[in-house]
């Protein structure tokens, strides 16, 4: 076999090369998440591929080779790509409080055509591609510096306002925790990192008197105590806990779970999909997709260490606690821990938008890990 | 090696201050990611393994739901075995409100054009849908005719949603003829419920359920209705049914086997049903009733479908007063009937004897009062045996003035008169008889002698009911202390029946008054002569009685009494008889009050001429009764 050093940026190595790069025990490892999703949704169904579960194949088919598109991909073009990708999700969302239309109570949808795009989907990867580029010219002590700080706030607070006056807390929350954890790797100087956090801390009394939608406020309020309202908006809580409850250690069986077959379980094909497997897999089988899940944590981690580049570095730890922030958001949700918000279980739940960005959040972070050796100029180079 | 070339470090310093603080700080993210997924394995180890088996409970709880299958009624028997209470189909029809095209309003005028339906019924169909699951089937309409179901399922596929159902409902195939002794069965009433809370038979709460609110419907309904069965089964959270996890089918009710014979008691109700009258038939040694007839009756099977106020009017307001049940409840003075007690009684205390001769001018005078026989011109000398045959009142007066009201009303009571006769179904009253000590309490003034004259000829405060006028004739053929019976076995079970003892008057004076009771109806002279059994193998013997309803003035009385046939019903006498028969060895008792019927066709009389016969006749069959037996009984 030739051995390439794969360092020289203006020789591009061969497809097939690049191919066998790709780091293919992650991708078996998505792949068998993914398959798990597919049983779940068949099981949601009611033991039927119609309508979720053949549907959420094709869409992880079409996915999978977007992820090895993507992987195959320079990532110094992907560097190229930052801005221009942030500034058009950016300008989506504007186009979404304009045009958008309203579905499940919020405006989170645009029609492309015969698309239905949630612009809110890609500015999770467009906001990590754009914070990478940027932090990725700067050293520890210039992240802190007021001015060159002030850049990736504006850039993490346009979004997350836009998201928010949707409104959609979940996605706010989650690209808001994403941007911060970003600054974070990046070195940001605990001298901001304290008061930050305390300011935080003394902002949520302040935004649940100004800030939260009515709405917002009553998920708060039953989740606090689901028996206020067990028959409306704490039906989803009560019911989810007893679905997960009454698993047990090995579950009800494969197709068994009454609390889901039997509509008992609302949203039981998207984001309470959870739910469903802790009810028919019971502890063992919540634990082995836990499992799963860190595994590929522990990969994208491995990945983001070993890169020469810090874009390369912040691009794989961005989609990595991305990730991880929908694995928190939505554990949290559904075992009753934090208040329900639509945030799905990455390559589990039913749905589209959110497979598509996980998958291309997949691609990039293998193309960190197929270009890891690529050392990135400090400026985008003339590659795209 | 296939794998990239990486640099071993950074060449530039700046890149390896960076490279440090940012694996420092990833190292301390996946700190912080491992927590977190430490926090969801514990709260999955809380929720699954500690809490487990109660979520699993409360997961049981929402799925599976207990539904209540009520059992079929146990049926109710005459003694030949002929169902007089059972179950008919019950034609109805639902509206499925999700399958209907255009909602239930729509469902409903389409079926209004197919079957008759009332506006009334609209609403209510409204009103019943908008509060259900749309799922759940809304009763329109029941107790259909078979036109109307059959037209209704030949239009069926040009009416969606709408239901046909076959149901059951209990059935009184005789209609008003037995409706004292059957009663009837209704839904269960508020109050019901909250006394069956503590019996705690869930039964009561199954929707629909009837339960028996009069007669052996009322009195035997724990055993009747059975025990309910359950079917457990699975909804989803919509409360829609699934499919069936386990159906115990329950206990079917006891059928319940009458003394009844329903062949007489037609008979007898037929003949009386346009008087208000209250008649029965009873074997003279068991004291099994035969027949137990009230007229009017009701039709038991409205009560059951719902009465409407017309005919709820119409039971309460007729002066027939078809609610009340004659023969237990129905008050009326005995009148002559009486005599044979003051006869029996003074026979046996000694105080005359079959020939002992009393004088009858026509009126019978106590100090300053005149008491007068009903024959103007007397009866001259006369025995006991011409004094129950003419049914001379001069006679008994002596009688009772000989005997005094003490030995008198012990006597009335030993027959079975003043108190309640204990029969199986509720309702019974006990009629009455006087003494002393209830005149001075009730109106603070002692008895008198001329009230004893009154009490010997049946008249004054004695009042007594059919049944116990029946039991009278019972005793007086037997000479033993009949109670009067109802039912014979619940299930196989036959119902306990103390042993009859004798009813200590001495056999003399019964054969004395027995012979006596057989002139009247079969000698020439006797008051029942005209309407007596021909045929000697069936005679009966027995008394003639009248009650007066009003007062007959001394004008009227100079003047000659006014007939029943000229006066207006409600003033017309009460018609009385009791009897029995065969004479010779006798079986059946029978007793029959018409109200206001004391007329000279002496229709009272005939009805029980007849009613013996058919008895008597039917006896000669020699068929034996259906009743069950058990094993228990047969080894006896």
């Amino acid at each position: 076999m030739s051995v390439h050093t794969y360092s020289d940026r203006r020789r591009p190595a061969s497809l097939s090369y690049k191919l066998s790069e790709i780091n293919w025990r992650l991708v078996v490892l998505i792949t068998l998440i993914a398959c798990a999703g597919f049983m779940m949704l068949y099981s949601a169904a009611g033991g039927s591929f119609s309508p979720w579960a053949e549907r959420q194949m094709v869409r992880f088919v079409i996915g999978f080779f977007i992820l090895v598109a993507v992987a195959c991909v320079d990532l110094r073009v992907w560097m190229g790509l930052a801005y221009p990708a942030y500034a058009f999700s950016l300008l989506l969302l504007v186009a979404v409080e304009v045009a958008g239309r309203v579905g499940l109570g919020a405006q989170r949808w645009i029609e492309l055509g015969p698309l239905a795009l949630q612009p809110s989907e890609l500015m999770k990867i467009a906001l990590v591609l754009a914070l990478a580029r940027y932090l990725h010219g700067l050293v520890p002590g210039e992240v802190s510096k007021p001015l060159r700080l002030f850049v990736p706030l504006a850039m993490i607070a346009v979004p997350v306002m836009l998201v928010l006056m949707q409104p959609n807390l979940g996605t706010a929350t989650l690209l808001a925790l994403c941007g911060a954890l970003l600054l974070f790797l990046a070195g940001l100087s605990w001298y901001w990192i304290a008061p930050t956090l305390s300011a935080v801390a003394l902002a949520v009394p302040l935004a649940w008197q100004f800030a939260l939608h009515d709405y917002q406020k009553q998920r708060v309020m039953t989740f606090l105590d689901p028996h206020t309202d067990a028959l409306g908006a704490g039906w989803n809580i009560t019911q989810a806990k007893i679905a997960l409850g009454s698993g047990g250690i090995i579950g009800k069986g494969f197709l068994l779970g009454t609390q889901s077959r039997l509509n008992f379980l609302p949203e039981k094909e998207t984001d309470f999909i959870f739910t469903m497997i802790g009810e028919e897999f019971g502890f063992l089988g919540s634990m082995v997709l836990l499992g799963m899940f860190a595994l590929v944590l522990y990969y994208g981690i491995q990945i983001a260490m070993k890169a020469r580049s810090q874009f390369g570095r912040l691009l794989a730890m961005g989609i990595t606690v991305n990730f991880f922030l929908y694995i928190m958001i939505n554990g949290l949700m559904v075992m009753g821990l934090i208040p329900v918000v639509g945030i799905p279980m990455p390559l589990i739940s039913y749905g589209g938008s959110a497979m598509m960005t996980v998958m291309f959040g997949f691609g990039l972070l293998m193309s960190v890990h197929v270009h890891r050796g690529v050392a990135v100029p400090k400026r985008s180079s003339g590659m795209i | 090696m296939k794998r990239l070339r990486r640099r071993s470090a950074p060449k530039v310093a700046k890149d390896k201050g960076r490279y440090a603080s940012f694996t420092r700080r990833t190292l301390l993210l996946s700190g912080g990611m491992t927590a977190v997924f430490g926090v969801l394995a514990g709260r999955l180890y809380q929720l699954q393994i500690v809490d487990g088996d109660s979520y699993l409970t409360q997961a049981e709880d929402n799925r599976i739901s207990l539904r209540l299958l009520a059992p079929p009624r146990g049926r109710i028997l005459d003694r030949f075995g002929v169902a007089l209470a059972g179950s008919r189909r019950n034609y109805r029809v639902l509206v499925v409100p999700e399958q209907t095209r255009g909602g239930v309003a729509a469902a409903y005028d389409a079926l209004a054009k197919v079957i008759p339906l009332n506006e009334r019924v609209r609403g209510r169909v409204l009103k019943d849908a908008a509060g259900r699951k749309s799922f759940m089937p809304v009763l329109v309409a029941d107790n259909l005719s078979w036109d109307d179901f059959a037209r209704l399922n030949l239009e069926l596929p040009y009416l969606p949603g709408v239901q046909p159902d076959v149901g059951e409902t209990r059935d009184y195939p005789y209609a008003d003829e037995l409706s004292h002794v059957l009663g009837y069965v209704a839904a269960v009433s508020p109050e019901e419920k909250a006394q069956n809370a503590e019996a705690g038979d869930q039964l009561l709460d199954v929707p629909g359920f009837r339960m028996g609110k009069r007669g052996v419907e009322k009195v035997f309904d724990k055993e009747i209705r059975g025990h309910a069965g359950a079917s457990r089964v699975e909804v989803n959270a919509y409360g829609r049914v699934i499919r069936e996890l386990e159906r115990k089918p329950g206990q079917v009710g006891d059928d319940v086997y009458l003394t009844i014979d329903q062949e007489l008691q037609s008979f007898m109700y037929q003949r009386l049903k346009d008087d208000s009258a209250g008649a029965a038939v009873m074997d003279v040694e068991t004291g099994d009733l035969l027949a137990l007839v009230s007229t009017p009756g009701f039709d038991p099977n409205a009560f059951n479908v719902g009465l409407t106020p017309d005919q709820w009017g119409a039971l309460t307001e007729s002066d027939h007063k078809p609610l009340i049940n004659k023969p237990l409840a129905g008050f009326y003075p005995p009148g002559s009937t009486f005599k044979t007690v003051t006869a029996l009684t003074a026979l046996d205390a000694g105080a005359i004897t079959p020939d002992t001769i009393f004088h009858c001018s026509g009126q019978f005078s106590l100090g300053s009062h005149a008491f007068h026989c009903w024959k103007k011109g007397g009866h001259g000398a006369v025995n006991l045996r011409q004094g129950l045959k003419a049914s001379c009142d001069c006679y008994f007066y002596q009688v009772a003035m000989k005997l005094g009201i003490d030995a008198l009303q012990a006597g009335a009571r030993r027959l079975g008169l003043g108190a309640p006769t204990g029969i199986e179904i509720p309702g019974e009253r006990g009629g009455f008889i006087p003494d002393r000590y209830w005149k001075q309490a009730t109106f603070k003034e002692p008895w008198q002698q001329g009230e004893t004259l009154i009490a010997g000829i049946g008249q004054g405060y004695i009042l007594a009911t059919p049944l116990q006028l029946c039991v009278l004739a019972a005793r007086l053929a037997s000479g033993m202390q009949v109670t009067p019976h109802l039912v014979h076995s619940l299930g196989t079970q036959k119902q306990p029946r103390p042993p009859v003892e004798p009813i200590g008057f001495s056999p003399e004076a019964l054969a004395a008054v027995r012979e006596a009771m057989v002139a009247v109806a079969n000698e020439p002279g006797g008051t029942a002569f005209a309407w007596r059994i021909i045929d000697p193998a069936f005679a009966m013997a027995g008394k003639t009685g009248t009650a007066q309803v009003r007062v007959i003035s001394e004008e009227e009385r100079r003047s000659g009494i006014r007939s029943n046939e000229s006066l207006p019903w409600k003033l017309r006498d009460h018609g009385l008889f009791i009897g029995f028969a065969p004479t010779d060895k006798p079986r059946y008792a029978c007793a029959v009050v018409i109200e206001h019927g004391g007329l000279n066709a002496h229709p009272q009389v005939q009805l029980a001429r007849d009613a013996l016969t058919l008895a008597q006749k039917r006896d000669i069959l020699g068929r034996p009764p259906a009743y069950p037996v058990n094993s228990a009984d047969a080894s006896l």
